[in-house]
């Protein structure tokens, strides 16, 4: 099997390892290379965002590195099983949001008479104190998302990966939104990988920018982002590196124009 | 600096912008009160029934319809429904039909249920099932009868059987569509969570499907009732006890045109009692708890 989960008493180093990764898609026609020999390394504790125009890719990555679905050919190692965040909240709405969160608590295999409360002590986390008994449609948006980032990190995993999970907020909630993730990140030193085609958000919140070109998707460039966090999106040395990745980002997209 | 003054107090304000955002984006769920309800659930249909009762009065008040054979007053209606309230008979018939009909109806849920999930997640099966249980839906359960009385007799197991055929295809069905609408979303974010295979079916897609399934239920309901009344009709025989069916065969051999009104509108009332007190109330729990059903 191509995706591999290192053994627990192997010393770990990589929070995720992506080796030599492509990727293709059976097609009328034809196999089409979605990704192209893709290579990341995600540090314990590292956050990550993968940065790229529509058709790079990054979604299908972070399939790959979730486990649901294979690389054609490299290798993923992940340090057990990553959490998955998606761009829509993917709660059930079956269930309250508390058993949302015990719902990952229970397949993992918490016993019972531990799920309530470590349940509302997630939901604490995310600030959605006295939301246990709510239904998913009685949340706003951004509580959903909160509500599915305290799922998944019910999850315990050592990496989130997160596929756009605010692109549909509005902007004053995305930009709470982009302050508590950075804040659970530091509480709990988590390894995030995120991906994103907003290049702003992607500054705001990263250690480390990585820009994929588009169709197949490859490795463009990337960005040490060493600005101290709390960081704002409106700040000068974010809107700095923004513009410069933006003109990176701009080219990458020309040149599709010019055939 | 004012900048690192602003980052300070951020952090501690994060929690309160937070808590504001949170109040002004969710609604709270507000009852309707009872007038409301009243006026716009409730009264419209009584004042259907009472015009409905008025244009019948009306037809033999003013002797357009003179002949009591062809059709009866309410009042005589009224009577014949009284009369047999009073002989205690009227909840026998009643009971001997609910009695049958739930009983089968229970059958063919044990039956369509597991069914309903084979053909859903086995391709072969479902391309060989499928669309003979579509087929099926659509085939009028009188049609059943006949067979039905060759093979196993007058008695209570033909009245089984031909709701068994009337029901079944119905629930699976609904369970088919409620599998098939489940967003594979919810799917992807179960196997992301470690729900596969069989923890998957259970935790994910059954929950899931049950908006469909429930849909399935009430119609499969809808099927047993009359397939049980055709049946009653068709095999109509002393010794099987009178349900309801039978007594509107009655009804018309004895000419006795009250009674056949009688045994219509108790058949409809019925009907609609069963799916008013647990099919309908069933359905809107579910859609509501998952915020499906807009109030209107």
């Amino acid at each position: 099997m191509a995706t591999t989960l290192a053994k627990a008493d192997e010393s770990v180093e990589h929070a995720a390892r992506i080796e030599h990764v492509s990727k293709s898609f059976a097609q009328p026609g034809g196999q089409q290379l979605v990704l192209d020999d893709i290579s990341i390394d995600v540090a314990p504790g590292e956050f990550v965002t993968l940065l790229g125009a529509s058709g790079c890719g990054k979604s299908t990555l972070l399939n790959l590195v979730a486990g649901l679905d294979e690389p054609t050919t490299g290798a993923i190692t992940t340090d057990g099983r990553p959490a998955l965040m998606f761009q829509e909240h993917a709660l059930f709405p079956w269930l309250t949001a508390g058993k949302n969160i015990e719902l990952a608590l229970k397949l993992r295999g918490v016993p019972k008479n531990e799920r309530r409360g470590k349940a509302e002590e997630l939901l604490e986390l995310v600030r959605l104190k006295g939301a246990y008994g709510k239904r998913v449609h009685e949340l706003s948006g951004g509580m959903r998302q909160r509500v599915a980032l305290a799922r998944a990190l019910g999850q315990e995993s050592n990496l989130l990966l997160m596929d756009e999970p605010f692109a549909a907020l509005d902007a004053i909630t995305r930009d709470v939104l982009h302050d508590e993730l950075t804040r659970i990140w530091q509480e709990t030193g988590l390894s995030v990988l995120f991906v994103t085609h907003n290049v702003r958000e992607a500054v705001r919140l990263a250690q480390r920018v990585i820009l994929l070109s588009s169709r197949p998707g490859r490795i463009a460039r990337e960005w040490t982002v060493d600005i101290p966090q709390p960081r704002r999106i409106e700040d000068a040395p974010v809107a700095e590196l923004s513009l410069e990745i933006t003109e990176v980002l701009r080219g990458e997209i020309r040149r599709h124009g010019q055939h | 600096m004012a900048s690192t003054e602003t980052k300070t107090t951020d952090t501690a304000g994060l929690a309160g912008i937070e808590a504001g955002l949170d109040a002004l984006e969710s609604s709270v769920a507000r009852r309707t009160p009872f007038r409301q309800t009243f006026v716009n659930k409730i009264l419209p249909p009584v004042i259907a029934i009472a015009v409905v009762l008025v244009v019948w009065q009306g037809l033999i008040s003013f002797k357009i319809v003179t002949d009591p054979s062809k059709l009866p007053s309410p009042s005589a209606v009224w009577h014949t429904v009284e009369d047999a309230w009073l002989q205690g008979t009227l909840l026998d018939y009643i009971w001997t039909s609910v009695s049958r009909g739930l009983l089968g109806f229970l059958f063919a849920l044990v039956i369509g249920t597991p069914l309903g999930l084979l053909v859903a997640r086995v391709k072969f099966v479902r391309a060989a099932i499928h669309p003979i249980l579509s087929g099926l839906q659509s085939l009028p359960s009188v049609a059943w009868v006949p067979p039905a009385v060759i093979w196993l007799g007058l008695d209570n197991s033909m009245m089984y059987a031909v709701i068994l055929l009337g029901a079944v295809p119905s629930i699976a069905n609904g369970l088919v569509s409620g599998v098939d609408q489940v967003p594979p979303l919810f799917l992807r974010a179960g196997r992301t969570m470690g729900a596969t295979g069989l923890k998957g079916t259970w935790h994910i897609t059954l929950p899931a499907a049950l908006p469909g399934y429930v849909a399935g239920l009430k119609q499969g309901w809808a099927f047993s009732w009359r397939s049980l009344m055709a049946a009653e009709i068709i095999a109509s025989f002393p010794d099987l006890g009178v349900g309801l069916g039978q007594l509107l065969e009655n009804g018309r051999n004895a000419s006795d045109m009250a009674m056949v009104f009688e045994a219509i509108l108790l058949i409809l009332f019925v009907g609609i009692a069963i799916d008013l007190l647990i099919f309908s109330p069933l359905e809107r729990w579910v859609l509501r708890s998952r915020g499906l059903l807009v109030k209107s």
